[in-house]
């Protein structure tokens, strides 16, 4: 299958690994994956943020790179870029007037996935281990982020998938579904309250006694793994589709101090 | 002398209880200093979700029963005129008054001259949202009218001369220990030795309230569901001080939301199984009472029913936030949201707090309404409270149309435009090309300089200093995912296919190969 990657701006320009192992897992399973180049954004954060005129060009720009016969299907390493796609797209083009986006938009959304939910449907990986060689030998928490809970319905597919991580002891999250208390500009426009939404996440991550805790979204892992930072706290953040890339031969080094590399900060 | 021809102009915004006087952010960070507060808020709120989720479960047909709920609430906007005339027939025809109040104004006017009517100057009261919203009891008390509240939460709240901060819950801010000291403080009689045992107190509070039910000659309700094609009021209660109201007084004044209708008796089917078990967890709940007109020798002998649009019409005009009307009040939105659980109901600064409220108080009153426009930006989207909205309301989608009103109604009135439209604006540019975002992204390595030693930034200028207060960004990546990309596939070695290019221009294929970062 020709598999087209949206990176997601976030990923592109601050989680490269993310999108590396992204393509390495679909690699892996023997697929091709191309990278439209004229990619940026999904416009989310203007859509959410109330800036629908600003959002326009942008989720115009997206279909426009991925509005082609090129590819079969596309992929994020992203639950709330992959939503916005879906369900802002046709809803800002809408908003212009514009039929013919709309359409376009919404052609768009019916083949873009999110990666657990590409892996589990449509790749029909059922065992990471077996199936990708995903080794991770170390006590995992996880935090379902809201947009591809609530949004895409992703149920229990991201949680699945790192289950069958060969040695992976994946630990309950208390109050998992609770919003992490990023939102977006929400954080900067009501920051106290963002704050104390992170201060219990954090809380309920420690409470595990896992050093890492695991996600699909990018900017929820930063807001999480930033307040982990400031707390001073030992306990970091991965992306799902890196840990799933991780393999006996190639473990996965986390970002920035190498923390779990080659199992020599395992507990 | 021109003459106007036209339809009357729209929206009538509403008044009273339903404007903040601080901005939400304001408001939240007092709010989010009271530890006792968040403690209550917290284990209040965890205990009603735990409940709800349960009851929910029981039934396999709850997304047809949100469906149908929400379907009928949809089909009572779209036919409104229509149902009131039919509504207003029936409930005149079987002896009841029909009073309509444009705003909180008029309605409180209405009320008080009715109970000016009767001679008396106290009344009791079931609990109501109508009536919080107008400001009733704080009016009929300028008018020397005292109004008791009956419900224990509502009496609680009060005693204590504070505000409801939860529509179902009004004393969810206090501990039993705040309760008794409050009892001990302002109810007269209380004995002395009262403890903070719920069962003690709740017999203090009946024996304080039943001296009033015995006296009232007049009690004013609001009213849950109104039945178009019978003229029926129904309202919905747990503890029975309700029905006491309805059926001891002389005199029973209602104040009821326009929107409250429903289409036929058959339709509350519906609404009594959504209600309960999505408000309080419970799988029906303790009293219904429902009264039609007048009855000879039982029960009121002169009923008046006040129908107050005040901001209802605004909100009916507004074709993307009209499905706020459908509200049932029955709180599982705000019981399931992570920015209520944390700053409480006093945030919002308006009758209707939570996720609801940040929708309906503005569309009530207009968005351009003085620190209520801040409200929809009271929410990080995470949809839980759509997830729980018995009657399918999309609050997610309706805030964000609302911070887009709020953004459009602000373009070119600004001489200097904010940080954040400037942020926008730039941002809208840069993402709008694969190009430019690529030249942004070539700046990555200052982003590491700015880090430093630690790779971390932890300070931030303008708008976005508040991430930093409590977060720290991480160190962008020496390259990002597009240069490494063109770099993997730029030149592929020789011998190796080439890969097609399709339709995609600049598109690169990756070749299979284990490129370890």
């Amino acid at each position: 299958m020709r598999i087209a990657l949206f990176a997601t701006c976030i990923v592109d320009a601050m989680y490269p690994a993310t999108a590396r192992a992204t393509v390495k897992i679909l690699e892996r399973l023997g697929h091709e994956v191309v990278f439209p180049s004229d990619q940026a954004c999904c416009g989310q954060m203007h859509v959410n943020s109330g800036y629908l005129k600003e959002a326009v060009p942008v989720v115009a720009n997206h279909v426009a790179a991925f509005d082609t016969e090129d590819y079969d299907v596309a992929v994020a390493p992203s639950g709330s870029c992959v939503a916005s796609v879906k369900h802002q797209h046709p809803m800002v083009a809408r908003s212009c007037g514009d039929k013919t986006l709309e359409a376009r938009a919404a052609a768009v959304g019916a083949k873009t996935y999110e990666l657990s939910e590409l892996l589990v449907d449509v790749l029909g990986v059922t065992d990471a281990g077996a199936q990708l060689g995903s080794y991770f030998p170390h006590r995992v928490t996880y935090h379902p982020s809201c947009h591809g809970m609530r949004l895409l319905k992703l149920g229990d597919r991201q949680a699945r998938l790192l289950r069958s991580v060969t040695g992976i002891d994946l630990a309950d999250l208390p109050e998992a579904d609770q919003c992490c208390g990023f939102g977006g500009t929400f954080s900067m426009k009501n920051a106290d309250v963002s704050s104390a939404m992170l201060e219990d996440k954090t809380a309920n991550i420690t409470a595990t006694g896992a050093r890492l805790c695991a996600g699909g979204d990018a900017s929820c892992l930063m807001h999480i793994g930033g307040g982990l930072s400031r707390q001073g706290s030992d306990v970091t953040t991965l992306h799902l589709a890196e840990l799933l890339a991780s393999t006996k031969e190639a473990p996965v080094s986390v970002t920035g101090d190498v923390l779990l590399s080659t199992g020599k900060a395992a507990r | 002398m021109s003459t106007f021809l036209g339809m009357p102009a729209l929206p009538v915004y509403g008044t009273g209880n339903l404007h903040a006087s601080e901005s939400f952010p304001k408001a939240a960070h007092r709010e989010l200093g009271n530890a006792q507060l968040r403690a209550n808020l917290g284990h209040a709120t965890r205990t009603i979700r735990d409940k709800r989720l349960k009851m929910v479960a029981e039934l396999p047909d709850w997304e047809q029963l949100r469906d149908a709920g929400s379907a009928i609430k949809e089909s009572v906007m779209a036919r409104l005129p229509e149902l009131l005339e039919q509504f207003e027939e029936n409930f005149t025809a079987r002896g009841g008054v029909i009073h309509w109040a444009r705003d909180a104004g008029e309605a409180n006017a209405i009320v008080a001259g009715l109970i000016r009517d009767t001679g008396e100057t106290e009344v009791v009261k079931v609990k109501s949202m109508a009536t919080q919203e107008i400001g009733l009891n704080e009016y009929l008390e300028e008018q020397g009218i005292t109004a008791f509240e009956t419900d224990l939460a509502e009496l609680i709240v009060q005693l204590d001369h504070d505000k409801p901060s939860h529509i179902l819950v009004p004393a969810i801010h206090k501990n039993r220990t705040e309760i008794r000291d409050i009892f001990l403080r302002e109810m007269p009689g209380a004995d002395p030795q009262l403890t903070d045992d719920p069962a003690v107190l709740a017999m203090a509070a009946r024996s304080h309230l039943r001296r009033k039910f015995l006296t009232a000659k007049v009690a004013v309700s609001g009213a849950n569901f109104a039945l178009a094609d019978s003229g029926t009021l129904a309202v919905v209660e747990s503890e029975g001080n309700g029905r006491m109201c309805l059926t001891l007084p002389e005199t029973l004044i209602t104040v009821m939301g326009v929107e409250k209708l429903l289409p036929t008796w058959q339709d509350l089917e519906v609404f009594m199984q959504l209600l309960p078990r999505s408000s309080t967890g419970e799988r029906m709940n303790p009293y219904t009472s429902l009264w039609t007109g007048v009855t000879e020798g039982d029960g009121p002998q002169n009923m008046h029913l006040v129908l107050l649009d005040n901001g209802r019409s605004a909100a009916l005009a507004d074709e993307m936030g009209r499905s706020a009307l459908h509200c049932i009040r029955c709180s599982a939105c705000m019981n399931v949201c992570p920015v209520y659980e944390r700053t409480g109901g006093h945030a919002y600064g308006s009758t209707y707090p939570g996720p609801i409220g940040a929708i309906l108080s503005p569309l009530m009153t207009g968005i351009q309404a003085e620190e209520n426009n801040s409200l929809p930006y009271a929410s990080s989207l995470c949809g839980a409270c759509y997830d729980a909205c018995p009657v399918k309301i999309n609050i997610p989608d309706i805030l964000v149309h609302l911070r887009s009103v709020d953004v459009d109604s602000k373009r070119g009135t600004k001489k200097i435009p904010s940080q954040m439209d400037v942020g926008m604006k730039a941002a809208s540019w840069a993402f709008s090309s694969g190009k430019r975002l690529a030249l942004l992204e070539k700046g990555l390595p200052l982003g590491r300089l700015a880090a430093g030693p630690d790779k971390k930034i932890t300070k931030l200028p303008g708008i976005a200093a508040g991430w930093t207060q409590s977060r720290d960004i991480p160190a962008p990546p020496s390259q990002s995912f597009r240069d490494w990309w063109a770099k993997e596939h730029r030149a592929p070695d020789a011998g190796s296919a080439t890969p097609s290019q399709g339709g995609v221009s600049e598109n690169s294929v990756s070749q299979n190969k284990e490129d370890q970062p």
